[in-house]
């Protein structure tokens, strides 16, 4: 069995190491899928559905569908498009994101992905559900309105035995994500900041920090999210 | 022939995005060689004196009066834009939002640590005053809104952009770096 992969993504004929998932297999070729609750270095879940690509036909998650010969993938397809807006807009209208206010705001994936896709309001009713700021920890502060449930922090932020020092509580609609009570008394310096870098929007912040990019040197402020993976120069074997 | 007409309004917001509006310096200059002006704070004048082809609006809903004006806008005008974050989504006025209202007026007269004068403990009930909505309300869940401009403010280019395609009828190119939501 050969050590690579051949495919196509919306046509462009691609090659890849195998034994990768599609989102990184596409990044190899120059190709942004945009992703949200996927980081890199940790399992992906397949959650947010944004990368959602359609495979031979069928829609997958393209952070979980390991890649395969002959797959034909197609990515920047309208109506893909559209679902990963509307799930961005979902995303929106279901917490309170009050980008003018919130101290991630330029360095946001999910703002960000509002901004590639070009979304300049959300299709759906805003829901202003009631949910509480957790600033009880000494180093970091839970900001439930704006948390997207990605489970991001749950799955990158261990301590040395591996345990996960964020969790989820409650079920359904009242799910939230919280710090452990005990382990996150452990929460060293830098897992805190790591964990704040993990979060996707401005749900984890460490204390004091916030603010601390001005306006015009932030991630996103000049760059779409996904450029730097498109902007790459390719040299095709 | 006659000039475009614009209004421009200020619901449940701070004035920031008039004042962004304002941002694009010099080029008000030219702005008034493409349009005339009817109601808005700009120009002071307060009531419509005809219809007008584009109203920008600013702040989301808050009490009666602002649905009204913006009822009233509706009415007057062709195009109408939601310009900023409070006209879009409530903004900093619907942090509100899911408090219920009771609350709100007791923690501002009533009980909150800089109330000082109110020892007859009245909320404000004088029958002229604008009744509260029990939320903040985007302004397009309460009328029909054609365009929509991001941004807290949005920045004067994106305003200045925005109007010259809806004068001219071209098709609007953003680049990137001038839509945020912040």
């Amino acid at each position: 069995m050969s050590q690579f992969v051949r495919f196509t993504i919306d046509g462009t004929e691609c090659m890849a190491a195998r034994g990768q998932y599609i989102v990184d297999a596409a990044r190899e070729n120059g190709i942004y899928i945009p992703t949200l609750c996927n980081y890199p270095g940790v399992k992906p879940k397949g959650s947010c559905r944004i990368c959602t690509v359609r495979v031979n036909g069928r829609l997958m998650t393209a952070c979980t569908t390991p890649i395969a010969d002959g797959m034909a993938i197609e990515n920047e397809i309208h109506d893909i498009v559209e679902l990963r807006k509307s799930i961005v807009e979902l995303l929106f209208v279901e917490g309170n994101h009050f980008c003018p206010g919130c101290e991630k705001s330029g360095n946001c994936e999910l703002q960000a992905l509002a901004y590639r896709f070009k979304i300049m309001v959300p299709r759906f009713p805003f829901q202003f559900p009631l949910r509480k700021i957790d600033a009880s920890h000494p180093k970091i502060i839970k900001e439930q309105n704006r948390c997207i449930l990605c489970k991001r922090c749950i799955r990158a932020i261990r301590d040395e035995k591996g345990r996960s020092i964020f969790a989820y509580r409650r079920r359904s609609n009242r799910v939230e994500v919280v710090v452990d009570p005990k382990l996150g008394k452990q929460l060293t310096d830098e897992l805190a900041q790591k964990a704040m870098d993990v979060c996707p929007v401005g749900s984890i912040l460490v204390k004091e920090k916030g603010f601390i990019t001005p306006i015009g040197s932030r991630k996103y402020d000049h760059e779409a999210i996904g450029s730097d993976i498109e902007n790459v120069q390719i040299t095709k074997i | 022939m006659s000039k475009p007409v614009v209004a421009t309004t200020s619901l449940a917001g701070c004035f920031g995005c008039h004042m962004s509006f304002l941002d694009i310096d010099d080029r008000i200059l030219e702005l008034i060689e493409l349009v005339e002006f009817n109601k808005s704070p700009i120009n002071d004048i307060k009531k419509f004196t005809k219809k007008c082809d584009i109203g920008l609006i600013e702040g989301g809903c808050c009490n009666s009066e602002n649905v009204h004006v913006l009822k009233d806008f509706r009415e007057h005008c062709k195009i109408l834009v939601s310009l900023g974050e409070c006209a879009i989504m409530g903004g900093l006025p619907a942090m509100r939002n899911g408090i219920p209202i009771s609350e709100c007026l007791a923690e501002a007269y009533l009980n909150g640590p800089t109330v000082s004068m109110n020892e007859e403990r009245i909320l404000p009930n004088d029958p002229e005053l604008p009744i509260l909505t029990d939320k903040v309300y985007p302004c397009h869940e309460v009328v029909k809104i054609d365009y929509f401009l991001p941004g807290c403010p949005p920045s004067a280019d994106l305003i200045w952009l925005t109007l010259v395609a809806l004068i001219t009828g071209d098709e609007l190119q953003l680049p990137y770096e001038v839509v945020k939501f912040d």
